[in-house]
């Protein structure tokens, strides 16, 4: 699949990364953890005028605005040795439906190929290209992690968070009951459809709770944002984060959803 | 005119079913059987994987050359002696039935399950027509006295309790002491047994689906594990086979390995307890077997989506694994779906035979969390079906104007990257400001949907390009 044969790796990889729109707008946090992430397994990174891979679209059929900014996505892109995204969901749009939409124009059609090829998702990119096998954090306590839908049926996401969450020092990790079952957020299905994504949601964190585990983590925001604001409506007091943040060491902002004033602490 | 629909109104169904107490109890034996009987079932098969890709290319093979496999069938039913039947629509298949019923004088009809039959409504007709149809699958059964549609497309009663199952049978079953125990559900079963006994016996044609129909032999397949099948198609005079034209496969080697993927996929187990072959009516030197056998083939919708995008539907075997393993028919149930086929199946399906306009609802409430495509014996890709439907309904202005409206501003700002750029930081700001107490919102205005059941976490302020300009790039910028 790779582009770039793991034997042919240039050993400073040129690495575009894709923050996605949600973490641009809503925690950047996480786009900076995943820069240091890189930048410790020997890549230059860069991040190049972005805005949004076009899913949104996509998954509401409006298959004409999505070309659109996959075509752009693709033109900002094409030039580095590896595309990374800190999310399963939005790696998976260009690795696996980018092609698809360019089915009838064989110029973008091998543009979107060579993208898809060269693209990876973060956890999945540190330890399945780069070899990464464990992380210089430390995170005192227990965790438990879900397993993002996209990121793990479409990218196969899920033995690399688990083994590199077990490197860093004084955590550990209690596996919740249906951890790869959907937390119902499904974009804007949780919007169009609350009434189903709140009972999916109430299922997920009532899973996440019997853990006992006082912080979950996951690889995609918008599960995070989803499960983040249901614990908190219910007054679970369960902090939320990107697993990203935690192999970064980076846990000095705020859970997700949690105040600014660090009150808590 | 077919089953009556409540798709349009799948919301409303949607809400009503969270409501419902026992519905939510009784969902809950689908998450927790289902799915690890499955996982079992495939893992003790080495070539389980292998075998879902057999079972596609066989189904993507006759469905390629549907037409010579429905020759070749139509010849073998009529060289064993059968006859068989093309119906177009629900309406042609319920008078070809009829017909065939009055033929015979029948009074009583007993029906082994079957899913096409509760497509053309033909309980309702024959009703209607003086004839009485008894369903004897339990589970169907059961739903018939309720006048139900089955709620799942393997378990038909999956929605109900032993408790509602005990009051139907007391208010139907008059016939019987009023004191009886019935408390434990072998003595429901026991009871039911006994008395679609006497209608097994009393029945003038019995009438059966199909889980396959064999081309180079004119086999019809069906496989149970009640044994209702084998007494609905045997004692009585006529059988009348019910099938959809997709139910082809060439040949008897195909079936053998696609029954290997099927009970598996369904209910975990390595073969159903009866799989039963026939062909053609009783032969002098047969012991038992009908008199009359008929194969009423339907096509009700499905050529129309032979060489589409849809096509890939048409592999469906019926397991009911991907409801299985979709939460979105965990948490509402198969009867919000408002027509005959639920869940992820029921969402590409439904649309295709009543309309877009009618479950356009269907295909969209789907989180693609994949996990249907993920389990799906015949590997039908049903989120990207589901998305071809939502491209349609975008093509033709069905999605919701709200919707719309919002992608496209959306869309607007995405392909502007500095307009984004400029307008998200200035949102962002302003939004993480309003939010820095609590680091959350209970409500925002346009939200509504999202804040009904969750708060909406504070954005940190500052976007990553932002910063990344600041740190990075620039320097001084």
């Amino acid at each position: 699949m790779s582009a770039t044969p793991s034997s042919a790796r240039p050993a400073h990889p040129r690495v575009g990364l894709f923050v996605t729109c949600l973490v641009d707008l809503m925690r950047p946090s996480v786009g900076f953890a995943a820069v240091k992430l890189l930048e410790d397994a020997g890549c230059v990174v860069d991040a190049p005028v972005q805005t949004c891979c076009g899913q949104p679209a996509y998954n509401s059929g409006d298959r004409g605005t999505t070309r659109d900014l996959a075509m752009r996505l693709i033109e900002a892109f094409q030039g580095y040795d590896y595309v990374v995204a800190p999310s399963g969901s939005c790696a998976g749009m260009i690795k696996a439906h980018y092609p698809e939409l360019f089915e009838e124009d064989p110029n973008w059609r091998a543009k979107a190929d060579a993208l898809a090829g060269k693209t990876y998702e973060l956890i999945s990119f540190l330890v399945d290209v780069l070899g990464v096998t464990k992380v210089g954090a430390a995170f005192d306590g227990a965790v438990t992690y879900h397993d993002s839908c996209s990121g793990l049926r479409e990218l196969g996401v899920k033995r690399q968070p688990r083994k590199l969450l077990a490197s860093v020092e004084g955590l550990t990790l209690v596996e919740m009951k249906d951890s790869d079952v959907c937390c119902g957020f499904g974009g804007t299905f949780a919007v169009k459809y609350s009434d189903i994504s709140g009972a999916i949601v109430e299922a997920k964190a009532k899973n996440i709770e019997e853990t006992q585990a006082p912080t979950v983590l996951a690889g995609d925001l918008g599960c995070l944002m989803n499960m983040a604001g249901k614990l908190s409506r219910d007054g679970r007091s369960i902090q939320v984060r990107h697993v990203a943040e935690v192999l970064a060491g980076m846990t000095d902002e705020p859970p997700i959803g949690a105040a600014k004033a660090k009150a808590i602490k | 005119m077919t089953v009556h629909s409540t798709s349009p109104q799948f919301k409303q169904n949607a809400a009503r079913a969270l409501n419902d107490h026992q519905l939510q109890k009784a969902l809950g034996n689908v998450k927790q059987g289902f799915i690890d009987k499955r996982q079992m079932a495939a893992d003790k098969l080495p070539e389980f994987e292998a075998l879902r890709d057999a079972a596609r290319d066989i189904k993507n093979h006759t469905l390629e050359h549907l037409d010579l496999y429905l020759e070749s069938y139509e010849e073998k039913v009529k060289a064993s002696g059968g006859h068989v039947h093309f119906a177009r629509d629900a309406a042609e298949a319920r008078e070809i039935i009829l017909g065939i019923c009055r033929e015979t004088n029948a009074k009583t009809v007993t029906k082994g399950k079957s899913m096409i039959s509760e497509e053309i409504g033909i309980n309702h007709h024959l009703e209607a027509n003086g004839i009485t149809p008894v369903e004897t699958d339990l589970g169907e059964y059961i739903i018939q006295l309720r006048n139900e549609l089955p709620s799942h497309i393997i378990a038909p009663a999956v929605h109900l309790n032993a408790t509602q199952v005990e009051e139907d049978f007391r208010r139907v079953h008059t016939h019987l002491d009023a004191k009886r125990d019935l408390s434990e559900p072998v003595q429901l079963l026991t009871e039911a047994r006994a008395v679609l006994r006497e209608r097994f016996l009393a029945a003038d044609v019995g009438v059966t689906g199909a889980n396959f129909l064999v081309a180079e032999t004119g086999t019809s397949i069906i496989v149970t594990n009640e044994g209702n099948g084998d007494l609905t198609q045997i004692l009585p005079k006529t059988h009348i086979v019910l099938a959809s034209i997709e139910k082809l496969v060439p040949t008897l080697e195909d079936v053998s390995q696609l029954l290997r993927v099927l009970a598996r996929s369904a209910t975990g187990q390595e073969m159903s307890v009866y799989t039963t072959f026939s062909t053609g009516p009783r032969r002098s030197t047969d012991a038992d077997g009908p008199e009359n056998y008929h194969v009423v083939l339907i096509d009700n919708g499905r050529s129309s989506m032979l060489g589409t995008a849809f096509e890939e539907m048409l592999r469906c075997i019926r397991c009911g694994a991907c409801m299985n393993h979709c939460p979105v028919y965990h948490a509402v149930g198969g009867h919000a779906y408002g027509w005959v086929y639920p869940g992820p199946m029921g969402a590409v399906l439904t649309p295709s035979l009543i309309g877009v306009d009618k479950a356009g609802h269907l295909p969209n409430a789907s989180t693609f969390c994949g996990r249907c495509e993920s389990v799906c014996p015949v590997r039908i890709p049903l989120p990207k079906l589901m998305r071809h439907w939502r491209e349609r309904e975008f093509e033709r202005h069905l999605t919701p104007a709200t919707v719309r409206s919002g992608l496209q501003l959306w869309g607007f700002f995405a392909k502007r990257p500095g307009l984004y750029r400029f307008a998200t930081r200035a949102a962002m700001g302003a939004l993480s400001f309003a939010g820095r107490q609590r680091g959350r919102f209970t409500w925002l205005p346009m939200a509504k949907g999202w804040t009904k059941y969750r708060d909406f976490p504070a954005p940190q302020g500052e976007t990553f390009q932002q910063r990344w300009k600041r740190e990075r790039s620039g320097r001084a910028a």
